[in-house]
């Protein structure tokens, strides 16, 4: 108990100290994460809105696809990453694994799915209450998607903040792809799994602080996107 | 001036295996405003739907002729307010109609003014009141200037003063020249501003009369039934 004490005292140092080493990891991991789910959004929000908008030939194939990705196991996710860039494997020329780049890569295929789904999702309940009022007004199935987005623009927020919680809290596509290189690719997640078997508690609980700190301030965006918004007045 | 705009030859319509409106001739003349009157579940919104030409063609058999060139618009009981401002929201339909940009804020300001609406401009579109929700759909259908409004149950959700003033929006756009369609459960309504009534009953037009014959009778038995049921 004393022990654990003591290393949550040590943690807490180095976190309001702003230990070098510490910051480094926090601001890779934000990094890599945020720029996984800026890809996946760029990807996944009008592929998910044009999923939910347009007709077209094995759209159930694909919807049934984007739904069973969204339970990949991150292991998974880097394993496939990892044969693909690996020297042997198809990309291996581009000479990437080991590196930030791999781990975006890795982490941006892991929430695809999950921004692409809820997107489709998204934006297809609203098409059901409002879509024949927008083709009414002379809209296409392009700016219907469009509108609806911008409409539901909120709930995307609150979206994009649940891909980035998936993507910074997770540990085996990372380690995979990343290897956990000591300044180049370790992120708080392996630098955690890493410090913990090393024994070195107070960094990987200091880690493991910010990372709640992080996944925290997440969770408190979403609940003040989610505040519901002063109702209408039920009069003229 | 008596060319139709819009004309249904033997037009019927089918969800699945219900037959929600049986095959019907029906002619829209240039300037008249029509009621659609009838119980729950009688066909009336599929019947402005398909007048619309909002329905999808596997539901619908027959014919719907449309004239040329004619700009329409709908108004519904529960108007889709975007989540942007009163303005962007006019501003959307009008692109939506494909007016050009030019005249985009010029049209939008005279119909923010048209329905007392121009001082809530920078306001929220679904911070509004629903009665000036319903002003705010009015003026988006008025600003692309059509020649024939559809309106489905748009008194239906306010109260009696917010009825008044829809009310009398929608008597000013059919003195005006605009062909109005709306459908109603208040044959008061349908009284006030009508010309011209058709009453449906179980996807069957049972009657369509002038409004004075409609309201003086006699009528047909189904549309007998509705408007003993409807007036005290």
């Amino acid at each position: 108990m004393g022990s654990f004490a003591d290393s949550v005292a040590s943690a807490l140092q180095l976190v309001l100290g702003a230990d070098a080493r510490l910051l480094h990891i926090v601001t890779l991991s934000l990094a890599v994460s945020g720029s996984a789910c800026l890809a996946a959004a760029l990807i996944g929000i009008p592929g998910g809105a044009a999923l939910a908008t347009f007709r077209f030939p094995g759209q159930r194939v694909l919807l049934l696809v984007v739904h069973t990705l969204l339970a990949l196991p991150s292991v998974v996710v880097g394993l496939v990453v990892y044969l693909m860039l690996s020297r042997a494997g198809p990309l291996g020329a581009w000479g990437i694994l080991f590196t930030p780049t791999a781990m975006v890569i890795a982490q941006t295929i892991l929430v695809l799915p999950v921004v692409a789904a809820l997107t489709r999702q998204l934006v297809a309940d609203a098409l059901h209450g409002n879509g024949e009022q927008l083709r009414s007004m002379g809209a296409t199935p392009m700016s219907t998607a469009l509108l609806l987005l911008v409409h539901e623009r909120a709930s995307l927020a609150t979206l994009l903040l649940t891909a980035f919680g998936r993507a910074v809290s997770e540990v085996g596509a990372v380690m995979i792809v990343g290897g956990n290189i000591d300044g180049v690719t370790r992120v708080m997640t392996t630098a955690i799994a890493l410090e913990t078997s090393k024994g070195d508690l107070p960094l990987a609980l200091g880690l493991g602080l910010v990372l709640l700190g992080v996944v925290g301030l997440i969770n408190l965006a979403i609940a003040v996107l989610r505040r519901s918004p002063r109702p209408a007045a039920r009069r003229a | 001036m008596n060319t139709p705009l819009v004309e249904l030859q033997d037009c019927a319509v089918r969800f699945g295996d219900t037959q929600a409106l049986a095959p019907l001739r029906l002619q829209l003349r240039r300037g008249e405003c029509v009621a659609l009157v009838g119980s729950n579940g009688s066909g009336k919104t599929t019947l402005l739907r398909l007048l619309h030409g909002q329905l999808q063609s596997h539901t619908t058999q027959g014919r719907r002729q449309a004239a040329p060139g004619m700009a329409q618009a709908m108004v519904y009981q529960r108007p889709f307010v975007l989540r942007l401002s009163v303005w962007r929201n006019l501003m959307v339909a009008l692109w939506l109609a494909g007016v050009p940009r030019p005249q985009r804020a010029e049209r939008a300001l005279q119909a923010l003014q048209r329905v007392g609406l121009a001082a809530q401009r920078d306001r929220a579109g679904r911070a509004l009141s629903v009665g000036q929700q319903q002003r705010l759909a009015l003026a988006r259908a008025w600003a692309v200037r059509p020649q024939l409004l559809f309106l489905d149950e748009p008194t239906a959700s306010l109260d009696p003063a917010a009825r008044r003033e829809v009310e009398a929006l929608i008597g000013e756009f059919a003195g005006e020249g605009m062909t109005v369609v709306i459908s109603t459960h208040n044959l008061g309504q349908a009284k006030r501003l009508a010309q011209r009534v058709l009453c449906l009953d179980g996807g069957q037009v049972v009657a369509d009369l002038p409004v004075a014959r409609f309201f003086e009778g006699p009528l047909p038995e189904a549309a007998a039934r509705f408007v003993k049921g409807e007036l005290p």
